[in-house]
């Protein structure tokens, strides 16, 4: 019998999906494996790539068994296939086919759209883990350096994933489009990766928890509204997948936390109460809140523009189709199809910021941001606690959604912060107040020093509160392997 | 006075508001609002299926109550009450809580996580103390000596500690643990948390009627409390916490049968178990089986004087991993060799099963388990449940 909670080890590919006894997929993936494993080795630095790394490993999908720590070098890390348990009589949760049997097999109408959101949400995962290549060679702890890893090797997983979606019910475009996943590269001028944000550098590590923060936390919310999918087995994929994201969204938030921790740490020893005293609160070795709202700024617009315009009918489409759903659908009180209903947009009229009424089945995508707007709020509350809490009058805010936006109604205009439309020349001038400078760059990049001691932390980030997997504060997270 | 109750608390500052926990829950006990992420105490049954999912560790927080906290209450955190001062009544049911103090509770709830869920107490053991001396208020033991277990061309340098209480009450069962604050500051400047040793001698003393106690101890390199601890002199005062532990105990029934298997030092609480045995029941017969791993017969503790029980008081099996010009032996191996041992036992409804040693060990054990039940006929998964379910299945891994 098929065992479809134990990850299946006999073949060269951990799986729960029953690889061994599909033999033109299993020969597809294996194929497709040594590319994998050449585009890994030439990405990360070889030194970590020998290093010993304390990583999660999922040994199979049920709770009990899908957080396993221990060392592994990464090119030996599992990566495999693995989809929630399916769910017995699942049902098509929206759209025109609500109600019917979730499709087991790729209903042949939906077939370029499905393939086309795959391929999307796949070309994403490497192209992260491309951003980040060269962080580990600066990285502030053992404890962080072990997270990004953990990260990248996730991301990995998760290429794997829609690799496997695409050859398995996609045929030969299907293993043409996988391998195009491994020939694009982040920031190619010959074959960039498909959306923007992940053509930016990472090239610090608050730009990687920014990053892990605004950016992964749209991948949540794409990964959320393809759990809903009427394919089931996209749908499985993507919930296991969630499991992983959350601890993306984790190391995002409190490495963000960690470093206004250190900031406010450096400041109430100094004396210093004047968050926008920059000069000397740099001097601590610390980065001042101000820059770390410019970064905030920066990474949460690139992140919005993700969403797409606000108005979509390839998003209503695609939901009507009940092959994407909105962000928590069985937790929504309507009936699901949207015929009747409208949902309110911004747009620009005369020059004005207006909300105006369409009608929802077009503004999906306007409807996901809007649940990722109050996601991504929280956190930003949680890290203002910390800033109240140590007597510091300062709080970090999510700009209005028109500034800085290449996509959708506010791409035309040029917004402030506080959602006031002026000229695009006001802005220009006013650009270096809101969003990172070459010189806030270059100041960050001079703290990004290594500090590779079991146990020890560079000055820009406080320790975390508590260890991965409960481990001591100076547990040994990656054993480095010094050439 | 209200019975204390172990509840389980979500850390509002370390949460970081996925909802994976919650969407995991099997019987829908965690909920949130837009401020935090709680869970109903009037649901939980502490299955553990949200722990490993969490990704911060904010999910393992205890706290032991006399009035839970509501659902409001912890909609209303801005941080984790701290855990209060609650006097056990004696004899209390105070149900299976393992300490109080929060740090060692997390150490606990993570080394008995391989059970498979909530860990229980035999139904016949006897009834632990736990925290007489909590984190607040260490006790000061006496070194009464730091015994070399290993062979002197071992690289395992593993430790035979005997602590003396002198007139200090500290009742302890087979099978719980102390702390042991290692002296000195992390890297934040608080004081390091706790290592958690079994005990490794009876009740009764190390010496019948003496109030010490025994650990051992291997030194990690670069273990900041493990070095601390081997280090330790004839004579130097150490601080200790507990005891702690009120699951992984010895049931009192003298019929009962102990299957124990461990590697390396997770041998420590079978020593108990075997010399409360040999101390209570010298004329006991085919009534313990310890399979027992280790790098090589150097590297093993204890191993002189064990090789000196007779085989029909304990069955005894090495698996040595690593001899030279012999193929690797794993306790699972030993496991599987023994399963016409094994299996009739397994169906022994006076079964104990106790499984210690680093937690790589657990799904290797657990696979041999589950081949020998499946080739009986049997299905592991349930199996395991009615033993743990009943106190007679104990995983106690770090």
């Amino acid at each position: 019998m098929l065992d479809l909670i134990n990850v299946s080890y006999d073949s060269q590919i951990p799986n729960n999906v029953g690889l061994s006894s599909d033999k033109k997929v299993l020969k597809a993936l294996e194929k497709w494996h040594p590319g994998y494993i050449n585009w890994w080795n030439d990405l990360i630095p070889q030194n970590f790539q020998e290093s010993m790394v304390y990583l999660r490993t999922a040994v199979s999908v049920d709770p009990k068994g899908w957080a396993k720590f221990d060392y592994v070098k990464m090119p030996e890390y599992r990566w495999g296939v693995l989809l929630a348990p399916a769910v017995e009589d699942r049902r098509i949760p929206m759209g025109e086919h609500c109600g019917e049997p979730a499709w087991q097999e790729v209903p042949g109408e939906y077939r370029n759209m499905l393939k086309r959101l795959i391929v999307i949400q796949g070309d994403t995962e490497p192209g992260s883990v491309e951003q980040q290549r060269f962080l580990g060679l600066t990285a502030p702890s053992l404890y962080d350096m072990r997270n990004l890893f953990q990260v990248n090797v996730e991301e990995g997983r998760h290429l794997w994933a829609m690799v496997y979606l695409l050859q398995k019910y996609f045929g030969r475009d299907g293993r043409e489009e996988a391998d195009d996943l491994l020939v694009r590269s982040s920031g190619s001028e010959e074959a960039p990766r498909m959306l923007g944000a992940f053509n930016e550098e990472t090239p610090d590590w608050l730009s990687f928890f920014m990053f892990t923060y605004f950016t992964d936390r749209d991948g949540k919310m794409q990964l959320e509204s393809l759990a809903q999918s009427g394919f089931d087995p996209l749908s499985r994929t993507c919930r296991f997948m969630l499991t992983e994201e959350a601890h993306h969204m984790f190391v995002g938030e409190t490495g963000v936390g960690r470093t206004i921790q250190a900031t406010l740490a450096a400041m109430s020893e100094a004396g210093i109460a004047d968050p926008t005293d920059i000069n000397a609160i740099r001097d601590l070795g610390v980065i001042d809140l101000p820059t770390i709202q410019k970064k905030l700024n920066l990474h949460y617009t690139l992140s919005l523009d993700l969403f797409g315009q606000e108005v979509s009918t390839n998003a209503a489409n695609a939901f009507n189709a009940g092959i994407k759903g909105r962000y928590m659908e069985q937790r929504i009180d309507d009936d699901h199809k949207l015929q009747n209903d409208t949902y309110p947009v911004t747009s620009i009229t005369d020059g004005k910021i207006l909300t105006e009424d369409v009608p929802a089945l077009t503004a999906i995508n306007m409807r996901l941001r809007d649940d990722y707007v109050r996601d991504a709020s929280g956190g930003v509350g949680r890290w203002n606690k910390m800033i109240a809490k140590a007597g510091i009058e300062f709080a970090l805010k999510l700009p209005h959604e028109g500034f800085h936006r290449q996509i959708g109604v506010f791409s035309t205009v040029a917004v402030d912060p506080d959602g006031n439309i002026i000229s695009a020349e006001d802005w220009a001038k006013r650009r270096d107040d809101w969003l990172p400078t070459k010189a806030d760059g270059d100041f960050i990049q001079s703290l990004m020093v290594p500090c590779y001691e079991p146990g020890q932390y560079a000055s820009w980030i406080a320790p975390p509160k508590v260890g991965i997997d409960n481990k001591p504060g100076d547990f040994e997270y990656v054993q480095l392997h010094m050439a | 006075m209200t019975t204390p109750v172990k509840q389980h608390l979500i850390d509002p500052e370390i949460c970081i508001r996925c909802y994976t926990c919650e969407m995991t829950c099997p019987i829908g006990a965690i909920q949130h609002d837009d401020t935090n992420v709680v869970v109903d105490p009037d649901t939980c049954n502490f299955c553990m299926d949200c722990i490993p999912v969490c990704p911060t560790g904010s999910i393992d927080e205890w706290r032991v109550v006399e009035t839970p906290y509501s659902l409001d209450d912890q909609y209303g955190f801005d941080e984790l009450p701290e855990q209060g001062d609650i006097t056990l009544p004696e004899n209390a049911e105070a149900d299976e809580i393992e300490a109080l103090d929060d740090a060692v509770a997390a150490l606990l709830a993570e080394a008995h996580k391989g059970t498979g869920g909530r860990a229980r107490a035999p139904a016949t053991a006897s009834k632990p103390t736990i925290n007489l001396h909590p984190l607040s208020n260490p006790a000061a033991a006496t070194v009464q000596g730091n015994y070399r277990l290993t062979d002197p061309d071992s690289e395992n340098d593993v430790r035979h500690i005997v602590l003396d209480l002198g007139r200090l009450p500290f009742p302890i069962l087979e099978g719980q643990s102390i702390g042991i604050v290692p002296p000195g500051l992390d890297a934040t400047g608080k004081p390091h948390l706790p290592r958690l040793y079994s005990i490794s001698n009876p009740r009764d003393g190390e010496r019948p009627g003496f109030n010490n106690l025994s650990l051992t101890v291997k030194r990690e390199p670069r273990g900041l409390c493990s070095n601390y601890v081997c280090d330790l002199q004839k004579g130097q005062e150490v601080q200790i916490t507990g005891p702690f532990g009120a699951t992984f105990l010895l049931p009192s029934d003298p019929n009962a049968h102990l299957l124990m298997i461990c590697t390396g030092t997770g041998s420590a609480p079978f020593r108990g178990f075997t010399m409360r045995r040999q101390r209570e029941r010298p004329d006991a017969r085919d009534s313990l089986t310890l399979i027992f791993g280790a790098r090589s017969a150097r590297d093993l503790p204890y191993f002189g004087p064990l090789k000196k029980i007779p085989e029909d008081f304990m069955r005894k099996e090495f698996a040595f991993s690593r001899t030279p010009d012999q193929p690797k032996q794993y306790v699972q191996d030993k496991l599987r060799a023994a399963s016409g041992h094994i299996a009739p036992l397994l169906d022994n409804a006076q079964l104990h099963v106790y499984i210690c040693g680093r937690k790589d060990m657990e799904q290797g054990v657990e696979d041999a388990l589950a081949e020998i039940a499946e080739g009986a006929g049997r299905v592991w998964s349930d199996m395991r449940g009615t033993m743990r379910e009943e106190g007679r299945y104990h995983v106690e891994t770090y």
